[in-house]
C-alpha cells in the first residue's frame, strides 16, 4: 500500500460529512403507536390565486393534452384561474408519501394506504370543505371514510373508486369464475399461470379471502390484523407463492402479462381489463363473491402549502362533474361526483361499468387502509399490526 | 499545474507575476502540489462518492415511525438483526449471489470461444462485424432491451415458437429467464476484456505449443487460459457486481423470483433504514469478491 498518504484526505472527509449529518439530523417527534394528528389549522378563506400549484398525481388525473390530445382539463383550469400547474407523476403511493414530505408540492391524490401516513405524519392539512362547492355532490359511499377523515375533520375530496377484481383470461379460463379460490388454493388448476399485485397491502387481499374461508380466525376488517391474523394470511400467501407464476406493480406488465396467457388468472384494476380488452385481448374481470379489496383516492393538501389558495381552486376545479368524468374515465375507475354519471351517453355506460353509484356492490369492497396499531374494526383487548410489519411479512412471502 | 506551464511560457506579461510567486510557492512544496492536483477529483470521491456512501451505512443503523414510516435517527442494530436472522433475507441474498455467479460463468463461457475466433482466426472484416455486434447492446436503452426479454419469453412468444419443432417450450418467466436475461445486459463487459487479452497473446505462442504437440483444445487451456486469466477476472467483477445490484430484469422476467435488488426497491420508501442495511450486503460480497480478485494477482495492473 504505497498510496496509504492519499487516503488520508479521504478520511478527513468521510469524518467531516460524518459530523455534519449527525449535526444535521432532525429528531422531529418521537414515534408514536395510536393516531396523534399534529394540529393543523385550517383555511378559512380562498384568497387571490399565486400564479402557480404543484400537483403529484397517479398517471391520468392531471392531463394536459400532452399524452393525449383527447385529454386535457387543466388547459381550461389555467386559462380559468391563472393558476399554472406542475404536474408529478407518482408510481406507488409510497413515492407520493415521500414526495408530499419534501414540501416541494401543494396537492396529491393520495390512495387510502397513503393517506393515513400523511395525516398522521403532519403532511396535509384538514380541509374546509365549505370552500369545495362541488363536494356537496360527492357520493355519499365516499365521504366520512376512516381514510381520509380522523377526529372530525375532512383531510381529502374524494376522486374516484375502484375495486381490486378478478381478471382472467378467456382463452385460458373458460368458464367465468366466481371465486378467488383458484389463486389461492394449492390444487388450483392454474397452477404456474395466477398472477398476484406485488405490494405489502396485498396481505389484505388474502384476509379478505380469509375472512370468507375461516370464519374462525374472527377477521372483522382485512385491515385490522392481529399478530396471529396476521400469521394466518402471511401462509395463506406462501401457499400462493407456490402456484403464482408472477407478481405484479406495474399496470402495463399486468396487461401483457393477462392478455397473452403467461398469466390465466389474478388481481387486477379494471383500467387493466379495459386496456387489455382495447387492444383486442381475450380478458374479462368479476367482483368474486368473497368480495375484494379496493382503493379511493382523494385530492390532499399539504400542510404547509405555498400555493393554498390555487390548491382548492384545482381541487374544486376536479371535483366538477364534467372534469370528475373526464378523469375516471382516462383512468378508469368510478367518479366520486354524483353528477359525473349523467350528461352523456358515455357517462351513464362508463359509470355503469364502474358500478358508479352502486353502493351494493361496493359493500362488499375493502378500500385500502393503512394498517396501524390501533385495531380500526373497534378491537381495543389487542394490538393490530402495522404497515411496517406487513412490508416484512411481505418479504417473508417471497422468500 | 496551467499556472505552472503559463509562467514558463510568457514570462514577460506583467498579470503573470502573481502567478509567477504561486508557481513559486507550489514549487518548494511538492505535496501542496499534488494536493492542488487532486483536490477535484479527491471532492468528487470524497463527498459526492464515499460521503453518500458513508451516509447510508449511518441510515443502516436508525429506525422508521413504525406508522408514519419517517426515519427517526437514534442508533439501533435491529435492521441488521433483521437481515442477520430472517430466513427470508437469507435466502435473498445467497439466491442473488448465486444468480450473479451463474451471469459471470455463462458470460466467460461465451466469451472465450468468441474472443479466440475474433482475435485468431475471424478476417479484420468479420472481426469488425462482430465487436459491433458485442458492444450493440451498450447501445440500447436499459428497458427496452428487458422488455424485449420479457417479450421473448412470454406465453406463446418467439422463443416457445422457436422452440416448437423441437417439441419444447421456453422457460417462461423465472430464475433462467433471470440469468439469460442478466448475461445478455452485462455480456460487453466480459467479452471486450477477453477479446483484447486474446489479441495480446503473441501467435508465435501458439505455433510454438502446435510445434511441440500441443492441440487445439490443450493449447488453449494451457497456454492462453493462463494468459487470459486476468481479463477473465477483471471482466467477472463487472458482470458479478452489476447481476448483483440490478432489480428491473428480475421484475421483468424474473416472475416471482426475489432478489436484494427487489427488497431494497420495496423498502426504499417504506424504511429507509431497513433497506440501507441491506444494501450493505451486496457491498461486503463485492468487497469479499474484489479481495479474492487480487489475491489472484488479476488487478496488479491497475
Amino acid at each position: 500500500m504505497k498510496n496509504r498518504k492519499a487516503l488520508l484526505p479521504l478520511a478527513v472527509l468521510a469524518a467531516g460529512v460524518l459530523t455534519l449529518s449527525a449535526c444535521g439530523s432532525d429528531s422531529g417527534d418521537a414515534g408514536t403507536g395510536g393516531i396523534t394528528v399534529p394540529d393543523i389549522p385550517m383555511a378559512t378563506e380562498i384568497g387571490e390565486g399565486e400564479g402557480e400549484v404543484n400537483i403529484v398525481a397517479w398517471a391520468g388525473f392531471v392531463e394536459d393534452g400532452t399524452t393525449n390530445p383527447d385529454a386535457d382539463w387543466v388547459t381550461a383550469f389555467e386559462e380559468e384561474t391563472g393558476c399554472m400547474v406542475n404536474r408529478k407523476v407518482g408510481a406507488t403511493s409510497d413515492e407520493m408519501v415521500q414526495l408530499m414530505r419534501t414540501g416541494e408540492y401543494d396537492v396529491v391524490s393520495a390512495s387510502g394506504d397513503a393517506s393515513l401516513r400523511l395525516i398522521a405524519g403532519g403532511d396535509v392539512q384538514p380541509l374546509n370543505t365549505d370552500l369545495v362547492p362541488n363536494f356537496g355532490n360527492l357520493v355519499e359511499g365516499l365521504k366520512g371514510q376512516v381514510y381520509d377523515t380522523l377526529n372530525g375533520k375532512s383531510y381529502g375530496v374524494p376522486i374516484g373508486r375502484g375495486a381490486n377484481v378478478l381478471m382472467y383470461n378467456t382463452e385460458k379460463v373458460t368458464e367465468a369464475p366466481d371465486s378467488w379460490a383458484p389463486t389461492w388454493e394449492a390444487d388450483s388448476e392454474f397452477a404456474g399461470q395466477v398472477m398476484a399485485y406485488d405490494s405489502p397491502i396485498f396481505i389484505a387481499d388474502a384476509a379478505v379471502y380469509l375472512m370468507a374461508t375461516e370464519p374462525d380466525l374472527g377477521i372483522e376488517n382485512p385491515y385490522a390484523l392481529d399478530e396471529e391474523q396476521l400469521a394466518a394470511a402471511v401462509e395463506l400467501l406462501k401457499k400462493q407463492n407456490e402456484i403464482a407464476g408472477e407478481y405484479w406493480n406495474d399496470a402495463l406488465k399486468a396487461v401483457s402479462s393477462i392478455s397473452t396467457g403467461t398469466a390465466s388468472m389474478g388481481t387486477g384494476w379494471q383500467v387493466i381489463v379495459n386496456l387489455a380488452q382495447g387492444d383486442g385481448g381475450p380478458v374479462e374481470a368479476v367482483l368474486p363473491q368473497e368480495g375484494a379489496t379496493g382503493w379511493s383516492d382523494t385530492w390532499m393538501v399539504h400542510a404547509e402549502a405555498k400555493n393554498q389558495n390555487c390548491a382548492y381552486q384545482w381541487i374544486d376545479y376536479a371535483s366538477a362533474p364534467d372534469v370528475n368524468a373526464s378523469i375516471s374515465q382516462n383512468f378508469g375507475m368510478a367518479p366520486a361526483n354524483e353528477l359525473a354519471c349523467e350528461g352523456s351517453e358515455a357517462n351513464i355506460a362508463h359509470c355503469e361499468t364502474f358500478h358508479a353509484t352502486d353502493e351494493e356492490y361496493y359493500e362488499n369492497v375493502w378500500m385500502w387502509t393503512t394498517p396501524v396499531e390501533q385495531c380500526i374494526d373497534g378491537r381495543t383487548d389487542v394490538t393490530c399490526t402495522n404497515y411496517q410489519q406487513w412490508t416484512e411479512a411481505w418479504t417473508a412471502v417471497k422468500g | 499545474m496551467t499556472d505552472t506551464t503559463q509562467t514558463t511560457t510568457a514570462p514577460g506579461s506583467g498579470a503573470s507575476t502573481s502567478h509567477r510567486a504561486l508557481s513559486r510557492w507550489f514549487y518548494s512544496r511538492p505535496r501542496a502540489r499534488l494536493g492542488a492536483l487532486l483536490a477535484f477529483p479527491l471532492l468528487w470521491l470524497g463527498v459526492l462518492y464515499i460521503g453518500s456512501l458513508v451516509l447510508l451505512f449511518i441510515t443502516a443503523f436508525w429506525k422508521v415511525d413504525t406508522f408514519t414510516s419517517k426515519v427517526i435517527p437514534s442508533f439501533t442494530l435491529y435492521n441488521f438483526t433483521q437481515i442477520l436472522t430472517q430466513p427470508a433475507y437469507q435466502l435473498t441474498a445467497l439466491r442473488t449471489i448465486g444468480i450473479a455467479l451463474a451471469v459471470t460463468l455463462l458470460c466467460a463461457a461465451l466469451a472465450l470461444p468468441l474472443g479466440l475466433y475474433m482475435a485468431k482466426i475471424a478476417s479484420r472484416r468479420v472481426r469488425m462485424i462482430l465487436a459491433i455486434g458485442i458492444t450493440l447492446p451498450l447501445w440500447a436503452g436499459y428497458l427496452v432491451k428487458v422488455y424485449s426479454w420479457r417479450l421473448s419469453f412470454t406465453n406463446g412468444g418467439p422463443l416457445d415458437w422457436l422452440l416448437a419443432p423441437l417439441g419444447a417450450t421456453g422457460p417462461g418467466y423465472g430464475l433462467g429467464a433471470l440469468v439469460i436475461t442478466l448475461a445478455y445486459l452485462w455480456f460487453p463487459f466480459m467479452a471486450v476484456p477477453v477479446y483484447s487479452a486474446f489479441r495480446q497473446i503473441p501467435q508465435n505462442l501458439f505455433e510454438a505449443s502446435a510445434d511441440l504437440g500441443g492441440r487445439g483444445w490443450a493449447t488453449v487451456w494451457h497456454i492462453a487460459l493462463p494468459l487470459l486469466k486476468p481479463a477473465i477476472i477483471a471482466g467477472s467483477i463487472f458482470t458479478f457486481s452489476l447481476s448483483l445490484g440490478d432489480y428491473i430484469a428480475a421484475q421483468f422476467v424474473g416472475g416471482k423470483t426475489q432478489v436484494i435488488g427487489t427488497v431494497i426497491a420495496s423498502n426504499i420508501n417504506l424504511n429507509p433504514p431497513l433497506a440501507a442495511a441491506f444494501s450493505t450486503v451486496p457491498l461486503v460480497v463485492v468487497i469479499i469478491y474484489l479481495f479474492l480478485a487480487r489475491k489472484s494477482g488479476a488487478l496488479n495492473h491497475f
